[in-house]
């Protein structure tokens, strides 16, 4: 098991080399550079600044020289924001777009979970209809769309909750629905059809014919078997709510991981680009691993050693 | 002798999107104390359906029909409050089911699951006392090394084995009727034999009553008292075992009889089996439901229901050639009768 896991690792890390090597590349082939701008600048100042950030070596020298910093956690200077480093950036928007991220999954799995079980409960009934309608809606429509009607009616309208930041506990409110609303409808769904396949098992027959009932024939027996597509789901689902969203950010005003992402994109700040994608990319291997490994804990069908 | 389990005129009928099935039209039984009654029939014929609709264990899209009843213990089943239900469930009435493979949670220790069948009951036991019994019991049904295979998941456990877990599970709060769906089914010959010896010593020792159903007759021949035949969600005969091998009085019964592979077989002769298919249960036959694969049928057959004739206690057969005013030619029961 601990082989399993440190080989994991290690495939961890080749795939994180070739996500650098790869963005690096795409990156430098979008025309234009940190420093095209509107206003014109002479070619000796232009000259000057690539020289100061080793933009004029050649492109594999570059790339190891990011790679050298990398090693040591220096993700480089911003090309845009003079003073500021990437790792600044990560540092100051992570914990917004974080704590956003943590109480938004909080949210969705306190909504998405018992609403997947009562509609499949309630199979074919009202609540069913209901839940799903609702769910349908959740899956299809986007979330900058959501975010726009909230802010509409519950701000412009009503005046209850602020349009953006996060100053009260308010502000959050809005954004966590906006921000989950997707994953609340999603893994409602996958929670409803799960369950409603375990139910149909044979072990669920021998469950009702010990006289157990139905409270405890779905808790002890069915639940458990039927979280584990959702856990399966869980891990990238973290991974995303918990770096940001840059529409959601964006329409609230949240200084978060994701503005920085889509702004360095837009204007090739190179070391942001490479840094932000680098962090969403372990931090996403991360949390499947840990999903692979929660999978040992709940099912004792699945050992990793071959 | 006195009866545990009697069921009359039980119906049960499946609502799908393909139409109503009519999986049981009209099945009346009776269960003794300590007897062990088998059910025979290909699949389809509603034996499985007919035992799953005694503790009401089918799915939702099931209805056991109101003029139904199933009297166990002086109580109706049919009918009965689910909670009530519940108490009957695997206390008075244990069920085994066909796949063994799959009637076990796979994120619960056997050990555990076990032990739940008796703490659901006796919420008095303690949990020594609760492991204690199940390993009493796991010894009892022959699990070897039953302390570790106690903790241990059903995936690590064979087919043969984990219908012993079923077993042991069954009888863990030592029922009145045991209810055997197929339980021998899914495991191969050798542990077939090895659990109908168990389930019969078993059956000895304890003195419940079980109703063991099966498409196999060599398992029926070897373990039970009395046999129903089923075909078309109808009872097609009822005799006891050594009668119905003897003196078979349905032409389905000897059609099964007659496609029992003998070892006595000529190498190169063909298996002998009944031509054609069940019924479709959407559309049940107005008739005997076996008239149209049956080598004597007449017209009335594909007509009419034949009413049962009784032929002496728990002897019953539906066929029309029974009746007094059937024609001798192409017969089975007159030549009989006439040697």
């Amino acid at each position: 098991m601990v082989k399993y896991f440190a080989k994991r690792v290690g495939m961890m890390l080749v795939a994180m080399l070739a996500i650098c090597l790869l963005t690096f590349c795409l990156m430098h082939a979008v025309p234009g550079g940190p420093f095209t701008n509107d206003r014109k600048v002479t070619p000796e100042v232009e000259a000057a600044l690539n020289e100061k950030y080793g933009l004029d070596q050649p492109l594999p020298a570059q790339f190891i020289n990011y790679m050298k910093g990398l090693l040591h956690g220096d993700f480089g200077p911003s090309y845009k924001y003079t003073g500021k480093t990437v790792n600044e950036f990560i540092e100051t928007g992570f914990p917004v777009s974080g704590k956003l991220g943590l109480i938004t999954i909080l949210f969705v799995l306190l909504t998405a979970i018992p609403m997947g079980i009562l509609a499949a409960v309630k199979n074919g009934k009202w609540q069913d209809m209901a839940i799903m309608a609702a769910a349908t809606i959740g899956v299809t429509i986007p979330s900058f769309v959501i975010a726009s009607i909230l802010v509409y009616f519950f701000s412009y309208h009503l005046g209850w909750l602020p349009a953006f930041g996060l100053d009260s506990w308010k502000g959050y409110i809005l954004p966590v629905i906006a921000l989950g609303g997707y994953s609340v409808s999603y893994l409602a769904r996958l929670t409803r059809s799960s369950l409603l396949e375990v139910m149909g098992q044979d072990y669920i027959r021998t469950a009702r014919a010990k006289g157990l009932s139905e409270f405890k024939v779905i808790t002890r027996h069915a639940l458990r078997n039927a979280l584990l597509p959702v856990i399966t789901v869980l891990g990238p689902t973290v991974a995303n709510l918990l770096t940001g969203s840059f529409v959601v950010e964006n329409i609230f005003a949240i200084p978060g991981l994701g503005k920085y992402f889509v702004n360095s994109v837009s204007q090739r700040d190179y070391t942001t680009i490479m840094g932000v994608t680098i962090f969403y990319a372990a931090f996403l291997m991360a949390m499947v691993l840990v999903v692979d490994m929660f999978y040992c804990l709940i099912d004792p069908r699945i050992k990793y050693d071959e | 002798m006195e009866s545990s389990l009697t069921v009359n005129n039980l119906k049960t009928t499946f609502f799908t999107s393909g139409g109503t099935v009519q999986a049981v039209r009209g099945v009346s039984f009776e269960v003794g104390k300590g007897e062990i009654v088998g059910i025979v029939g290909e699949s389809g014929s509603g034996k499985s359906v007919t035992s799953m609709s005694i503790l009401r264990l089918l799915p939702g899209t099931a209805r056991i029909a109101p003029e139904s009843s199933i009297i166990f213990e002086e109580q109706e089943l049919s009918t009965l409050a689910t909670k009530q239900l519940r108490e009957i469930r695997g206390q008075k009435i244990a069920m085994i089911f066909q796949d063994p493979m799959s009637s076990l949670n796979p994120l619960i220790s056997v050990g555990k699951q076990v032990e739940e069948m008796m703490k659901t009951h006796h919420t008095d036991m303690s949990k020594e006392e609760l492991h204690e019994r199940a390993l009493e019991l796991f010894r009892q049904v022959r699990i070897p090394e039953p302390e570790k295979r106690f903790k241990e998941f059903p995936h690590q456990f064979s087919g043969g084995m984990r219908q012993r877990v079923m077993i042991a599970m069954a009888l863990a709060n030592r029922p009145d009727l045991l209810i055997a769906d197929e339980p021998t089914t899914a495991l191969d010959v050798t542990i077939q034999d090895q659990i109908l010896k168990q389930l019969r010593a078993l059956q000895r020792e304890s003195g419940a009553s079980i109703i063991f159903i099966t498409h196999d007759l060599g398992v029926v021949a070897e373990l039970c008292q009395r046999v129903l035949v089923m075909y078309g969600g109808l009872i097609m005969e009822e005799a006891p075992i050594d009668d119905l091998f003897e003196d078979p009085r349905h032409p389905y019964t000897l059609g099964l009889l007659a496609s029992v592979p003998s070892l006595s077989q000529d190498k190169a002769g063909r298996l002998a089996s009944i031509p054609g298919s069940p019924p479709d249960m959407t559309k049940p036959p107005e008739g005997c439901p076996f008239a149209p694969r049956c080598p004597s049928a007449r017209q009335i057959c594909a007509a009419e229901q034949p009413p049962y004739v009784q032929m002496g206690e728990h002897r019953r057969s539906m066929c029309w050639l029974l009746q007094p005013d059937a024609p001798a030619e192409n017969n089975p029961f007159r030549k009989e009768a006439a040697k």
